[in-house]
């Protein structure tokens, strides 16, 4: 086989896999759109999206107040939450990093209620600037933590251990800070601390869009020096990567948009390993140019997937979506980790 | 910076530079300077610094002191792109991506004339394409690069390397690994990029390929460099016993062939060999641990280079020329002194006649003749 033969058959393949990718996004919206307690038809919803004809209000307020900001927050969130998992891995070059193995998630969990319980006087309600910058503290705190171990261990199997336990520790913390809390605090955190897109609102969507979009802008200018990363620093180095400028860029745009996430829907399993693995395997390739795109488009996917799963599964009853996303996310590390065993990569 | 005298200072030159890890210096006053197309090697023992010292003069280490001038511009002034298109690396750092087959690997080589998303142009695309073909390895292009051998890897990195289309390659023990066939391919390879113009430096373990392929050659051992100079002055058999702190004789400067250390004790069997029969017994006496003799063997004979690493005793007569009675004499001596002698079926021709002599000699004093290989385990089992 030639290699122009070869170039054409990628070519095809990343076209009907993003193809693929957009058509499940659609699909998964009008399925999202359309389910819930209240039952709207396709037909009053297109209505009511396209006019804001308000003449039944109850559909009205389900669709424009609940329903879509929610998709919409589930989507930025699921996209920045994968992409920040990709660029976990990329950095570590471990297809089992994350943002929620690493502890990552969890710093930002303990960091945030850290600051609630502390601000509690000052603020009626947290102000969702103060959120997120709690977040984002905590986030690149637990991964300067986490750095500062990769500088002792050079094993990554070991490293994820590390990972985990931080987890464990800010979890802890958490929890007994919880336990010393007020109770109005204490529904707002416990709430929280699971993970859950119920608590979208339009200014959620559009602070995490102000956020997220300029560090997907920034992301897609780093994807080439990304691809000489894969291969090493010593390689990276010798092209013309600035590794530290590199390093230091990619821990910043992984913090904020994990910190992103943690603050809006609190701390979401999984997602991150098993969106860009699943996108990995689909393309046949780990090119950043691709991946970028291809995990966003997908984690929005799956992110809605979740959440409408987290809604109606045991409807009425709401599920934390780190219990669906667990259950999805969880058997796929415990694949990879065998799959590469298998390869003598550790 | 430029220089006076520019085209003195060639290629590649390395000005009293001191190299080291976090400020420690591990050698210090390195001074050597390289033409177009000449190949430089680095050789010495384990952990003398050869990696550090093709680090540092790469930047992947920062210099403790002295200057490395590529064209004779100092180098700690161009950016990292300029040096990217002047010198590309082939590094010992295993590297293990994500699905990559060994085309895009290669093509990464293209990094520093690609535009900001590093796509690549038709242009590009042609380079990484003769770069497969100018280590054969078009074969492999479409295959994951955790799926192939030490071999494959290693010609795919140098593909990747000759992508970046570089004025001066540097390699840390590319034939590490490799078996024979692959250590020489690869090492052609480079000696035919080194005849197209493109300076060579790298480090080798193994001395004998060393000699052959380099137009210069470096020891590296102690805090200074231990040798500098062309391999008909490096490769001397005392310089090498030094460098690596074998025994005399060991090293063959002629062939470049390296020997195990002889058997030691007293000497149990004389090897009547020449024209390349005895080292086959040799190297047999060598691995069962009999001390032998050898004789009588003509000076610079194929025999005389191994004997005088292996036996214990060499009887050497004049080249084209009959053994003399006093060396048959000091033979018969040493004959006396063992319980076996091998016939190696070396000719007798014009001048060899003392080979039957001395074989009669031996069958009348009751000493044992082996003529088969297969022989000797007779005399280890007799230990």
């Amino acid at each position: 086989m030639t290699a122009a033969d070869t170039s054409r058959r990628n070519t095809m393949r990343y076209c009907v896999v993003f193809l693929s990718f957009v058509v499940l996004y659609i699909a998964a919206v009008l399925w999202s759109i359309r389910s819930g307690s209240v039952s709207i038809t396709f037909g009053e919803i297109i209505n009511i999206i396209l006019t804001g004809d308000e003449t039944n209000k109850v559909a009205y307020n389900v669709i424009w107040k609940i329903r879509l900001p929610r998709l919409m927050l589930s989507s930025l969130l699921g996209g920045a939450l994968s992409l920040s998992g990709y660029l976990i891995q990329t950095f570590f070059r471990n297809p089992i990093a994350g943002p929620f193995v690493l502890g990552i998630s969890s710093g930002a969990k303990m960091f945030l209620a850290i600051v609630t319980i502390a601000m509690n006087g000052i603020f009626k309600e947290m102000p969702l600037s103060v959120t997120v910058v709690a977040s984002f503290v905590g986030s690149i705190m637990s991964m300067l933590l986490v750095l500062l171990f990769t500088g002792r261990v050079k094993n990554m199997s070991i490293l994820l251990v590390i990972g985990i336990m931080i987890g464990y520790i800010c979890s802890a913390v958490t929890d007994l800070l919880i336990n010393f809390a007020e109770f109005t605090e204490i529904v707002n955190l416990t709430h929280w601390s699971m993970g859950s897109f119920s608590a979208a609102t339009w200014q959620s969507v559009k602070v995490s869009c102000w956020i997220i979009l300029p560090a997907l802008i920034v992301v897609f200018l780093a994807s080439k020096p990304m691809t000489a990363y894969a291969l090493g620093e010593g390689y990276a180095q010798s092209l013309g990567v600035n590794i530290k400028l590199f390093r230091v860029l990619l821990v910043i745009t992984t913090g904020v948009l994990s910190a992103c996430v943690a603050a809006f829907a609190g701390p979401i399993s999984f997602v991150g390993i098993a969106v860009p693995h699943i996108s990995r395997l689909l393309l046949k390739t780990n090119r950043p140019i691709l991946m970028i795109p291809a995990t966003f488009i997908f984690g929005a996917v799956f992110c809605v997937l979740c959440d409408l799963g987290a809604r109606m599964l045991f409807s009425p009853t709401e599920l934390s979506i780190s219990t669906v996303t667990s259950m999805i996310g969880a058997p796929i590390v415990i694949w990879l980790m065998i799959s590469r065993r298998h390869k003598n990569e550790y | 910076m430029s220089i006076e005298g520019a085209a003195d200072i060639g290629k590649l030159s390395l000005d009293s530079l001191t190299v080291g890890y976090k400020g420690v210096p591990l050698i210090s006053d390195i001074t050597l300077s390289l033409a177009k197309g000449e190949v430089l090697t680095l050789i010495g023992p384990n952990g003398s610094g050869k990696s550090t010292i093709l680090k540092s003069m790469t930047r992947q280490l920062a210099l403790i002191s002295g200057t490395v001038y590529i064209d004779s511009r100092n180098m700690s002034v161009l950016s990292g792109k300029d040096i990217a298109t002047k010198l590309a690396v082939v590094l010992t750092e295993r590297i293990r991506p994500e699905l990559m087959t060994c085309r895009e690997l290669v093509s990464a080589g293209r990094y520093p004339y690609t535009g900001g998303f590093g796509l690549l142009t038709a242009h590009d695309k042609e380079i990484v394409e003769r770069s497969l073909e100018r280590v054969h390895a078009l074969d492999i292009a479409d295959k994951d690069v955790t799926e192939i051998s030490d071999g494959q890897r290693q010609r795919i990195l140098l593909a990747r390397a000759i992508c970046q289309e570089p004025e001066i390659i540097v390699l840390d023990e590319p034939t590490s690994f490799l078996d024979i066939r692959h250590k020489t391919e690869l090492l052609e390879i480079l000696s035919g990029m080194a005849k197209q113009g493109i300076t060579v430096v790298m480090s080798l373990h193994e001395i004998d390929l060393a000699e052959r392929i380099s137009d210069k050659i470096v020891c590296v051992k102690g805090e200074h460099i231990a040798g500098y100079g062309t391999p008909s002055e490096i490769f001397t058999d005392e310089n090498i016993s030094r460098l690596y702190e074998i025994e005399r004789g060991r090293f063959n400067a002629l062939i470049g062939s390296v020997e195990l250390s002889a058997p030691e004790g007293d000497i149990r069997c004389f090897v009547i060999g020449g024209c390349g029969k005895g080292i086959p017994f040799y190297r047999a006496l060598q691995k069962a641990g009999i001390p032998f003799a050898a004789g009588i063997i003509p000076e610079n004979d194929i025999d005389m280079i191994t004997a005088s690493a292996l036996a214990g005793e060499t009887v050497v007569c004049a080249p084209f020329s009959a053994a003399d009675e006093h060396l048959i004499e000091k033979s018969e001596r040493i004959i006396d002194r063992c319980e076996w002698i091998v016939d190696s079926g070396c000719p007798a021709g014009q001048y060899n006649t003392a080979a039957d002599i001395l074989r009669e000699y031996a069958k009348t004093h009751g000493k044992r003749v082996l003529t088969a290989l297969s022989d000797v385990s007779e005399i280890e089992s007799q230990g």
